[in-house]
């Protein structure tokens, strides 16, 4: 029983730190929220040097071979530093599913170029119906050998305006079915969103579009669960880093913010704000950090941990964010200021995956009520 | 991180279950839990019921054999010396186990103050009393004007040759009723700073002068009293520490496992027995889980919620086995686990919605109202009971203030 970082974590986690701060600057953030790609091409070639796409990717296959709880040791790094860009829509939307339930073939053909960053992938999941569960996934899927052909549209696609391939869920005959589709060809058609966090989601329209299949006919569901376990909690992780920097830019403003002749920060009604905003990010991390470790050792309750760690984290964080608006008063509303970048961007992971309503359910199924 | 034991510590936990299974005595195994006042081993030493006379005996000389009344202790003193991991495991099972803890205050401050601060004849003629279960501790800090603001406590001791004369009054001596012997913070300097004209006493219960007189709360119990001093002339060789420096022998930070695990597992408790009886027939006419779904959330929240206290108290105990000293850790631990102790009655009582108002207590009123009590009244109580939690030991706003300052560096105000 120790909730501490292992050396390697803590390595991992100030190497990350030190970079992020000189290639992902504020700036570049702002930058990547106008530009039409919505990430730089110049990050994603260094982030693939830091060996960071490939970190859960096996060495047989070109990556790092760490296990789960070090890459969410980096994701909250990413969420600290806001990281714009298809790193997560490719790691857990292509490089965890294809290690998951790919055919060694699979493996060989993209594992490699998901590490060296020269693929881009994106799990194409939701639908017009936005919901979460079996009955969302209505695109058509017809199965020919190893070939699939999908028909339907799917919605908050993340990245897709960039991603080389697709692994879209879709309904055969036998029941939700995988496939990977790459997006240069005629039957794949994307349209950008305008989102809230101006981060890059799109509605894909499938019309014929052909891919790999990928495991089993009717297989997919089942398969896609602990994709979307992982998925889940890299959100969660996210979200922690992206609270705690919230929290911290907010103390550290409380410090300095002059009013009635003292720092406001010195106010009870701010100190205990701030102790409230603390209270949740730990809570937050140390529930994400159990659903991970619950994945990474498969324990049995695991799908009820992420269930949890979602749940709180959801709300969690978006309580710190409110009050991080409160604290800085007038000057955090504008988009000069840098804590609104937090805000927004806590909206859009909240919601991914399911939000607290959505997960609540779930661990209510789980407790028997 | 790791949330499992090693292969060592889960051999001492098997070890601590297998204890408690074999010499928890069946009035601790047996008792239902209705969130009354569970008889603890100081009042059944007291008691005038034979079999709780017995019951506590036996429970004491079971935890005495294995050094377990007080884990905490270091071995020299008679204590068993487990490391912080092994005293959370051990506290750990004995909360799962709802085993009473034997030795009160005595094992928890005054014993571990008495190895820091006191000198070898307070040491010799007071270690051995508490760890044989001979002598129960009661604390004497707060007053009727000294709350949050302890340090500004007014009793007074005056020296008198080799004595102390103790004149004032204390207020919300916990089981100072069933205890023999009290420490206190008494005032030796009104002239000095606030802090430093205070000195720290030992004193017999049995002091001509000295009144304890039970308050009674307001879920009929009395867990607490009211301490008058009248004249109080307690010898010089009480005193622990130097005189006038009291108050940091008494705000030494004790060495000893702070996680507070304990309130997570009874929350947790709570929920699991809650959910286990609403899908009874008795629980189903009782309970508005089926009717409404924000309730089932509700609960699910709570659930979640002991989760995140569980990990506070796990990451209390990491730091701790790793050599560090929890700052604003434990203060949030306080925080949040009284608060959740507050949510989860009230979603107790949500639940059964006007069954709750039901207030079951066999042994004052006998079996009226049974029929009608959900759980033997166990949230209504717990709605009761849990009030003081986010007061007592430091109120929450304290707490949040000591988050702020010591932990996040915010000016004091």
């Amino acid at each position: 029983m120790d909730l501490g970082l292992t050396e390697t974590q803590e390595l991992l986690k100030n190497a990350a730190r030190d970079f992020l701060e000189n290639e992902c600057p504020e700036q570049l953030v702002r930058d990547m929220e106008e530009d039409e790609k919505g990430y730089s091409p110049d990050l994603w070639g260094k982030m693939a040097e830091q060996g960071w796409q490939g970190l859960l990717i096996p060495d047989t296959y070109g990556g790092a071979g760490f296990d789960f709880l070090d890459l969410c040791v980096l994701l909250e790094e990413f969420g600290r530093a806001l990281v714009p860009g298809p790193f997560m829509s490719t790691v857990f939307g292509g490089a965890i599913p294809i290690m998951q339930i790919g055919s060694e073939a699979q493996k060989q053909e993209f594992l490699p170029k998901i590490a060296s960053g020269d693929l881009i992938f994106t799990l194409a999941l939701t639908e017009p119906s936005a919901r979460f569960d079996e009955s969302g996934i209505q695109t058509q899927a017809a199965v020919s050998g190893n070939e699939v052909t999908f028909t339907g549209t799917k919605l908050f696609v993340p990245d897709a305006n960039v991603a080389d391939y697709l692994i879209v869920a879709g309904r055969s005959g036998a029941g939700v079915t995988l496939g990977i589709v790459a997006t240069d060809q005629p039957g794949v058609e994307v349209t950008q969103l305008v989102t809230i966090a101006r981060d890059k989601q799109a509605e894909v329209k499938l019309n014929g579009a052909k891919g790999q299949l990928l495991g089993t006919d009717g297989g997919g569901w089942a398969a896609l669960q602990p994709v979307l376990q992982h998925y889940t909690v890299g959100e969660c992780a996210y979200l922690v880093g992206l609270s705690q920097m919230d929290f911290e830019i907010s103390v550290d403003y409380a410090k300095e913010r002059v009013q009635f002749g003292r720092p406001i920060g010195s106010f009870q009604a701010i100190q205990h704000k701030c102790a409230d905003m603390v209270t949740d990010v730990d809570g937050s991390r140390f529930i994400m950090y159990k659903a991970a470790w619950s994945l990474n050792t498969d324990q049995a309750d695991k799908q009820m941990a992420v269930n949890m760690a979602k749940a709180w984290t959801s709300e969690a964080t978006r309580r710190v964010v409110a009050h991080g608006q409160q604290i800085h008063g007038g000057i955090g509303f504008t988009k000069d200021y840098k804590i609104q970048l937090y805000y927004r961007r806590q909206k859009r992971a909240e919601l991914a995956f399911g939000d607290a309503d959505h997960h609540r359910e779930l661990v209510a199924q789980q407790l028997g009520i | 991180m790791d949330w499992a034991d090693s292969p060592e510590q889960a051999a001492f936990r098997t070890d601590v279950r297998q204890f408690i299974k074999d010499r928890l005595p069946g009035r601790y195994r047996d008792m239902k839990d209705t969130g009354s006042e569970n008889a603890g081993w100081q009042a059944d030493r007291k008691s005038s019921n034979p079999e709780a006379n017995q019951a506590a005996k036996d429970w004491a000389t079971a935890l005495a054999e294995r050094g377990w009344i007080a884990p905490h202790w270091p071995k020299e003193y008679g204590g068993a010396g487990l490391t912080t991991i092994e005293q959370f495991i051990y506290n750990q099972e004995m909360a799962e186990a709802q085993a009473p803890p034997v030795g009160g205050m005595g094992v928890s401050l005054l014993g571990p103050t008495l190895i820091v601060h006191g000198n070898p004849e307070q040491k010799a003629e007071h270690l051995p009393k508490i760890l044989s279960g001979e002598v129960a501790w009661a604390q004497g800090y707060s007053e009727p004007g000294a709350g949050s603001d302890l340090a500004s406590l007014q009793t007074r001791a005056v020296k008198d040759g080799d004595e102390y004369v103790i004149n004032g009054q204390k207020i919300w001596t916990s089981g100072a009723q069933y205890s023999d012997w009290l420490f206190a913070l008494v005032r030796t300097d009104p002239e000095a700073p606030k802090h430093r004209g205070i000195s720290f006493l030992m004193m017999d219960r049995t002091t001509p002068g000295l009144t304890v007189r039970p308050l009674t709360d307001m879920g009929w119990a009395q867990p607490f009293n009211e301490t008058f001093f009248e004249d109080v002339r307690v010898p010089a060789k009480n005193l622990v520490g130097e005189e006038n420096r009291g108050w940091y022998v008494g705000m030494t930070l004790l060495d000893f496992e702070r996680s507070g695990i304990s309130g997570a597992i009874s929350h947790r408790r709570n929920i699991r027995d809650l959910i286990e009886f609403a899908k009874t027939d008795e629980g189903k006419a009782r309970s508005r889980l089926g009717e409404f779904t924000t309730l089932r959330h509700e609960v699910a929240d709570r659930h979640i919620e002991t989760e995140i206290l569980f990990n506070f108290a796990f990451r209390i105990v990491s730091m701790q086995a790793r050599g560090l000293v929890p700052n604003y850790e434990a203060s949030m631990n306080k925080m949040y686990g009284s608060e959740l102790a507050q949510r989860v009655s009230r979603t107790g009582t949500k639940v059964f919605g006007l069954f709750s108002t039901i207030w079951q207590d066999q042994q004052k009123w006998g079996e009226q109202n049974a029929p009608y009590s959900a759980m033997g009244s166990r949230f209504t109580h717990l709605y009761v009971r849990t009030v003081p939690l986010t007061i007592l030991s430091g109120s929450n706003e304290i707490q949040r203030n000591v988050i702020a300052t010591r932990g996040l560096g915010l000016p004091r105000g």
